[in-house]
């Protein structure tokens, strides 16, 4: 048609024909290197990518196990699981996040620094991973947002689990709470659950060192996920494994009326079965609530409990160390008996005690005449232990300090335990490089100077007294119990000391004649001590301030006090230490209606209404005067040279 | 008569070839349906009308004798050069880049239309060049001014994909028409010898900003991912495939660009080796018959065109198909007949048409 086109045919056109079979050719080789790559790709190296393929759509999610409950004695719940109604936002399903949450903030009224917090989460957060917007909702809020969830894309309503403590605070030293794992605890333990969002392990007590039988396993489900972390449906299901109840040997009433009953004052009392060992009641007061402690804890809640002089945040059971004053002259007793002497051996008090030229001072002025162990005991005549205490030596009071436990650790699941300080020569040297003085040996003898005991040592020292056996205090009750045996003490020494303490209570001029049980057949044991905080200068005598009660209450001795009940057979023992508490008696009234508790309910909480009435008043009158409290850390420094004490004890 | 002439012109059209486009572009639908996780929508219904559309625009431009590409060669050339000018001028003014002329009805990629307009263009230049003039100053000119105006105008877009594929297509053609090899081997050696010393000489950023300029439509970063997953996909389907709709690896989104450039990989995980090898020999036998119908071609119009759009067409297959393996970088070609998008069908579907209008000359020898 167009003109000049020659009809040269391909076939007489050599160079294209090469040309166009070059080409051809290249074309061919193109393909058959595709081939052979799909081939090497999908059948040589076909495992590594669908191991590949696999990994991308199977991905494995935690179901993170129930925590065990803990329980008393009795099976009552002390940490349980209660159910947790929170509403979460999961942000690339939101259309429009302030119209949502606007929507939400009618039903649940969101704070201000609520709304920041979500914000900011939105923003730094992946945006499927889900914002909690709040949680602990009432059932009826909760049940309000489900029928509103069609028009509020992304909200999600999760029905969960949150630790909850039945017991409050009177249980918070001992159980301790949970908390979020720190980065820290996951390196040195991989295990994948403790990065699961909301999981929580114990911080601290019971919680923390009963982690691994209450934790559980997790369960796993494997689902498939897209590449933006959405699951698309479940593949399979390992469920979780709940973890272990721990029964632990606490009597649940005992340890929260004991809480009651010390009321504001800053106090341990360790009530121990003394056949046993079980620890029926282990209550260090002012505590925290562990329920508040395991959600968020408020910055200002946590600034005061650090400052409070009450030490709200120390277990005073276990930690607390405390010079046991007179209480300690039982073991002085048993290591003057233990020496040879008898216990009709008597001194002459005069008030005052002389070596060199230091004068001791008994804390009865007047001094108590001729006395023995049997009559010096019960009136705590300080001159009788120093007089028969030094005769017996350091050694030996040392000694059968160590046989009733005291500066033991024992193998309690505690977060925290303080072995505390029998000194005696070997230590003096060890630590001052000082032979042991004379001195020492007169304060070591009613309880002062260097010791440093435990309110937990004490009721283990009052058990072993009770029960003439090697008690060693338990808190899980489901461990196997273990045969106990006697202490390598001669019955009738004991027989001795006992009967002094029943003659404290029950006796003529005992110590803590006011704490006698009102209970029907039933008597109490018991020693009152006071340990001094600092030491009562000359000066003070002359002001009028030896009596304690005139100290600002920082600088007021601590008020202790150990007892047994029934006196014929043992069945309880019991160690009550209130800081600052003036003196022994006001412990040992405290130590009466614990015990009462265990044996006639009712008494005890006739008793409490008026005590708590109380209470209430002092607190209205505190928060008035609003006064700053300084914190201080509990004295635990030896006290030198002390010459006597002020208190009837 | 006119009966006859109609049967004639049916028997005429290459229907073995038509029954493999056919399969091509069904089986495309396919993958496509599993790819919208067994859906028509949005894809394979949207596909499925413009494939049958096309398809018949196909065997429409079948009917269309060579010569009528020889005479408006240069008019469609400049008036695709015009549509790539307005899409210029069009951007610039709306700002960004800009590929598409919106007519209202359709919107037009003039670029696509290039890579056939430049075969086209190129074929008649050499038809009235006699041969001894092809590599002479005259004679090379032209065709590079050609290549190049149209070739930095898509840069400029920027879409180096189609610029490569322009660029490949005319140097094909220049190189079937007879250009002297020693030109084809300096050149080529002349651009390998100065690559490495150019790329030695640039900082490690400065390379990056070439990667960044060459292509700045693919993103860098992003290209590794693609290619992992595209492999990962094409692994792990193994020689059969995972089966049809059993694709994870395109059904949770781990394959990016799933129904477009990767729509290999999508398919690969699905039917395996055996898929790949359906698809590379159906493109192997229609590749096989333009080159022959090139060979058969009298005319140096016709044959050159035929070869030049066999090329275009390969060199569409070959990069896409090596992209997805990860023997090429990430550029955005699509697989023609298979990927969802009109522009590559429409221009491969016109393509086969004048192949085989040329066809039909060259088997009845009448130009």
């Amino acid at each position: 048609m167009s003109g000049g086109i020659s009809s040269a045919s391909a076939a007489n056109d050599p160079l294209f024909t090469r040309r166009a079979m070059l080409i051809g050719g290249g074309m061919a080789a193109v393909g058959g290197t595709l081939l052979a790559r799909m081939t090497y790709l999908a059948v040589f190296e076909g495992e590594k990518y669908r191991l590949a393929s696999e990994d991308n759509r199977v991905s494995l999610r935690l179901i993170p196990p129930r925590r065990g409950w803990i329980v008393d004695r009795a099976g009552l719940p002390l940490a349980s699981n209660a159910p947790d109604y929170r509403v979460e936002l999961i942000p690339e399903q939101v259309t429009d996040l302030d119209a949502t949450l606007r929507a939400v903030g009618q039903v649940l009224s969101l704070s201000p620094e609520e709304l920041a917090r979500i914000h900011a989460e939105v923003a730094r957060q992946p945006k499927y991973m889900p914002v909690e917007l709040a949680h602990g909702l009432a059932w009826r809020d909760f049940a309000t947002l489900n029928i509103r969830l069609p028009d509020l894309p992304g909200l999600v309503p999760v029905a969960g689990f949150s630790r909850t403590y039945p017991g409050g605070e009177a249980f918070a030293h001992l159980l301790g709470y949970v908390g979020s794992p720190t980065p820290a605890q996951y390196q040195v333990e991989h295990d994948p659950l403790l990065i699961f969002p909301g999981f929580k392990l114990g911080k601290d007590g019971i919680e923390r060192t009963q982690d691994a039988p209450l934790r559980g396993i997790a369960g796993a489900r494997r689902v498939e996920v897209n590449a933006r972390g959405r699951v698309i449906r479940d593949l399979d299901t390992r469920s979780d494994t709940p973890g272990k109840t721990v029964r632990l040997t606490i009597d649940k009433g005992l340890q929260a009326y004991a809480a009651r009953r010390i009321g504001d004052d800053s106090a341990s009392v360790v009530v121990m079965d003394c056949q046993t060992g079980d620890v029926l009641c282990m209550v260090s007061m002012p505590a925290y609530d562990p329920n508040v402690f395991s959600t968020r804890v408020p910055a200002d809640l946590w600034k005061a409990l650090q400052a409070s002089d009450h030490h709200p945040l120390l277990n005073k059971s276990a930690q607390g160390l405390y010079p046991p004053g007179s209480t300690f002259k039982m073991m002085t007793s048993l290591a003057i008996l233990g020496s040879g002497i008898s216990p009709d051996a008597t001194c002459n008090c005069g008030g005052t005690y002389r070596l060199g030229n230091a004068i001791w001072h008994c804390w009865s002025r007047r001094g108590h005449g001729t006395t023995n162990l049997r009559n010096g005991l019960p009136r705590s005549c300080d001159v009788y232990f120093y007089t028969f205490g030094r005769a017996a030596g350091i050694e030996a009071i040392a000694t059968m300090a160590r046989k009733f436990g005291l500066g033991e650790k024992f193998d309690l699941p505690l977060a925290a335990q303080s072995a505390g300080l029998v000194p005696d020569s070997a230590w003096k040297e060890r630590r001052y490089k000082k032979p042991w003085g004379i001195g020492e040996t007169l304060n070591t003898s009613i309880g002062q100077g260097y010791l440093a005991l435990s309110p937990l040592q004490l009721a283990v020292m009052a058990s072993r007294l009770a029960s003439g056996r090697v008690i060693v205090p338990r808190l899980l009750a489901d461990e196997p119990k273990v045969p106990i045996p006697l202490l390598d003490i001669p019955p009738e020494h004991l027989a001795i000391v006992r009967h002094g303490m029943d003659d404290v209570v029950n006796g003529p001029g005992g110590t803590a004649h006011s704490a006698k049980l009102q209970v029907e057949g039933v008597g109490m044991a018991g020693k009152t001590g006071s340990a001094q905080v600092r030491r009562i200068s000359m000066a003070d005598r002359k002001a009028g301030r030896a009596n304690t009660k005139f100290q600002p209450w920082k600088y007021r001795d601590h008020g202790l006090f150990v007892a047994f009940t029934p006196i014929e057979a043992p069945r309880y023992a019991i160690s009550v230490v209130i800081e600052h508490g003036a003196h022994g008696a006001a412990a040992a009234v405290i130590a009466r209606d614990v015990l009462t508790y265990l044996l006639e309910p009712e008494r005890a909480y006739q008793v409490l209404g008026v005590i708590e009435a109380d209470v209430a008043k002092r607190k209205a009158a505190a928060e008035k005067a609003a006064t700053a409290a300084d914190a201080e850390a509990i004295v635990t420094a030896p006290q030198t040279a002390v010459a006597g004490e002020a208190t009837p004890d | 008569m006119l009966n006859g002439l109609w049967t004639l012109r049916l028997r005429q059209i290459p229907w073995g070839i038509v029954l493999v486009i056919m399969a091509l572009g069904c089986f495309g639908l396919v993958v496509l349906f599993s790819a919208a996780g067994g859906h028509l929508d949005p894809w394979a219904s949207r596909q499925g009308i413009r494939f049958g559309v096309l398809l018949v625009g196909m065997l429409v431009l079948a009917q269309v004798p060579s010569e009528f590409w020889l005479r408006y060669a240069y008019v469609l050339y400049g008036a695709v050069l015009l549509g790539l000018v307005g899409v210029e001028v069009l951007g610039a003014v709306r700002g960004g880049g800009q590929r598409w002329l919106d007519l209202g009805i359709i919107q037009l990629q003039p670029s696509e239309f290039m890579k056939l307009a430049i075969i086209l263009a190129l074929a008649r230049f050499y038809h009235f060049v006699p041969r001894a003039f092809a590599t002479s100053l005259t004679g090379l000119w032209p065709p590079l001014l050609m290549i190049a105006v149209p070739g930095a105008l898509v840069m400029l877009q920027p879409d180096l994909g189609t610029a490569l594929s322009i660029g490949f297509g005319g140097v094909a053609v220049m190189f079937l028409a007879g250009v002297r090899i020693w030109l084809f081997l300096s050149a080529g050696g002349a651009i390998l010898a100065a690559l490495p010393v150019a790329w030695t000489m640039l900082h490690d950023y400065q390379r990056k900003r070439v990667l960044i300029f060459m292509d700045p439509a693919s993103d860098p970063l992003g290209a590794g991912y693609h290619i992992t997953q595209s492999k990962i996909a094409i692994g792990s389907g193994g020689l059969t495939g995972k089966g049809f709709l059993e694709g994870t690896q395109s059904h949770l989104d781990y394959l990016p660009e799933l129904h477009t450039d990767f729509v290999f990989a999508t398919m690969a995980e699905e039917w395996g080796v055996l898929g790949g090898l359906a698809i590379i020999a159906g493109f192997g036998i229609i590749l096989a018959w333009a080159v022959g119908v090139a060979l058969r071609t009298p005319t140096q119009f016709g044959r050159l065109a035929a070869m030049g759009l066999a090329c275009t067409l390969f060199f569409y297959l070959a990069i896409n198909m090596m992209m997805v393996m990860g023997l090429a970088p990430v550029v955005g070609i699509p697989l023609p007949l298979i990927s969802f998008g009109g522009s590559a069908m429409m221009t491969v579907l016109i393509l086969l048409g004048i192949v085989m209008g040329i066809a039909r000359a060259g088997r009845t020898e009448r130009l």
